[in-house]
């Protein structure tokens, strides 16, 4: 359902191979490949603890995995400390693919416009008033114009996930990551967060979600995959994966949600 | 019936007032110093190179687990005989004041940072800011708020605490009136108006620690 721009070869933005994570004695992740091309809506979907988050937290470093890499439009990324001069440093893929939490995480001591101009002034060394002009832009687009004052503290659960998704969008990402934004909100407040992604879908964003929010996966992404114990277990079109699902411990996962 | 006599105390006022300035000075100065050092330690302190956070550690127990007095004597009558020089009573009143200052507030300092969430810190680091751009922009804005409050009681005790200088014969507040007493033997009248020019001093900076707390807590 996502139209993309260009009508030639999709490119890979972002690619996962072999990733491996323990923590401590605790295997996490067993050796996942995951690629994305531009344009493109991957939803991850699973049960609790199967790796979701630290996948995701992967793909941007957060969590650094113990083998396996990350390539940002076919450059590996790594601590420029360790390897050559043509790996992609940790600041320069973040600054190219954005994350978005469960938490919101916003700024608290910063209003709204300076939580979103943030990125752009500091990271990207834009002058104030172009920041601002972007900034604005991005506020408005999430629906907070009129909140661009407000401290954090002042928002809702849904009004801090939008502005949440505004100061990543205002770094003009090639790719977004989302781990279970809606997780934490109100059951009422969803819809308008869900809203914002589905519009970024379809001016053709490329992103990964990680989500609970199955019928949302399956109405907005190109490609499901269902993780299990930090393995991909299945993965493939919405309608394949989510209606006609022929993996069993997929289908018992799924009955969940049906129920 | 003791008849109390402060004629003779305020003859001496300006003796007084030049021990609070000099105590004033002192705490001034080593508050500075220990700020600088303090911080330096308590970065020392978080980083990830092992010997240099346990070698501030290990400085930081040092400071903390041995009476400041000590300390004091230590420095201005040991120290000397390691280095091969003296170190006049003005400077070893400084270095100890200084050094313990910096012990005791790194400690602040670091209680403040690792008190930020983590997710503080992750959300700054995925619009790609470096280690350093998050402490400024994001973690140290929140940390000094919070570590306000306990920032100040240092500060006051830190004050009180230079007092003890006066045993290396440092004229400060303390030192003036032992000399007030000595030259009127009215102990009564010379160490109560030491007593209360601490208090008056001292008082409203605890009560405006007191409202700068009750502050930050209404801001959470
Ligand atoms: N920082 C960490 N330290 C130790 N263990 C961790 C850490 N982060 C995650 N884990 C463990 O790794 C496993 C996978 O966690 P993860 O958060 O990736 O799962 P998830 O699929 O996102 O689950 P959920 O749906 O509950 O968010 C869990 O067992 C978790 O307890
Ligand atoms: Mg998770």
């Amino acid at each position: 359902m996502t139209t993309v721009p260009t009508s030639g070869a999709r490119e890979t933005v972002l690619e996962a191979r072999g990733i491996t994570k323990s923590f401590g004695s605790l295997p996490v992740l067993h050796g996942i490949d995951l690629s994305l091309t531009s344009g493109e809506v991957v939803a991850i979907i699973g049960p609790s603890g199967s790796g979701k988050s630290t996948f995701i937290r992967c793909m941007n470093m957060l969590e650094v995995p113990d083998s396996g890499e990350i390539l940002f439009r076919g450059r590996r990324v790594g601590s420029k400390f360790r390897g050559a001069g043509e790996l992609l440093g940790l600041g320069e893929l973040r600054r190219h693919v954005g994350m978005v939490f469960q938490h919101f995480n916003l700024f608290p001591h910063m209003s709204v416009l300076e939580n979103v101009i943030e990125g752009p002034v500091t990271v990207q060394r834009k002058p104030r008033g172009e920041a601002v002009d972007i900034a604005m832009d991005y506020i408005a687009k999430v629906g907070l114009a009129e909140k661009r004052n407000a401290r954090p503290d002042q928002l809702s659960g849904g009004q801090k996930q939008r502005v949440a998704i505004a100061r990543a969008l205002a770094m003009q990402p090639d790719a977004l990551l989302l781990d279970e934004i809606t997780s934490a909100l109100d059951p009422e407040l969803v819809g308008e967060v869900l809203g914002v992604v589905r519009s970024l879908a379809e001016q053709g964003m490329t992103m990964v979600l990680v989500t609970h929010e199955i019928s949302f996966a399956a109405d907005v992404s190109d490609r499901v995959v269902f993780m299990e114990g930090g393995r991909i277990a299945e993965q493939g079109s919405p309608d394949r994966v989510l209606h006609n699902p022929d993996n069993e411990r997929l289908k018992t996962f799924l009955a969940r949600f049906h129920a | 019936m003791y008849t109390w006599s402060f004629a003779p105390i305020l003859q001496a006022s300006d003796l007084f007032l030049w021990g609070a300035w000099i105590t004033v000075v002192y705490t001034v100065g080593s508050i500075a110093i220990g700020l600088v050092l303090g911080l330096l330690l308590c970065f020392a302190r978080l980083s990830r190179i092992g010997p240099l956070s346990w070698l501030a550690q290990g400085f930081q127990e040092l400071f903390r687990c041995t009476p400041l007095l000590v300390q004091l004597l230590w420095i201005y009558y040991a120290l000397p005989l390691l280095l091969g020089f003296d170190l006049a009573n003005w400077a070893a009143a400084l270095i100890t004041l200084s050094l313990y200052a910096a012990a005791f507030y790194a400690e602040v300092f670091r209680g403040g940072i690792v008190s930020i969430d983590k997710g503080q810190s992750e959300a700054g680091a995925a619009i790609g800011m470096s280690g350093w751009q998050v402490m400024r922009r994001i973690v140290l804005p929140q940390a000094i708020r919070r570590m306000m409050p306990a920032f100040i009681n240092q500060s006051v005790t830190q004050f009180k605490n230079t007092s003890l200088i006066s045993v290396i014969s440092v004229a400060e507040l303390t030192y003036m009136a032992s000399i007030v007493n000595g030259q009127t033997y009215r102990p009564l009248e010379s160490y109560t108006v030491l007593a209360v020019l601490y208090f008056v001093i001292l008082f409203p900076i605890t009560k405006f620690a007191d409202i700068v707390e009750s502050r930050t807590r209404g801001g959470h």
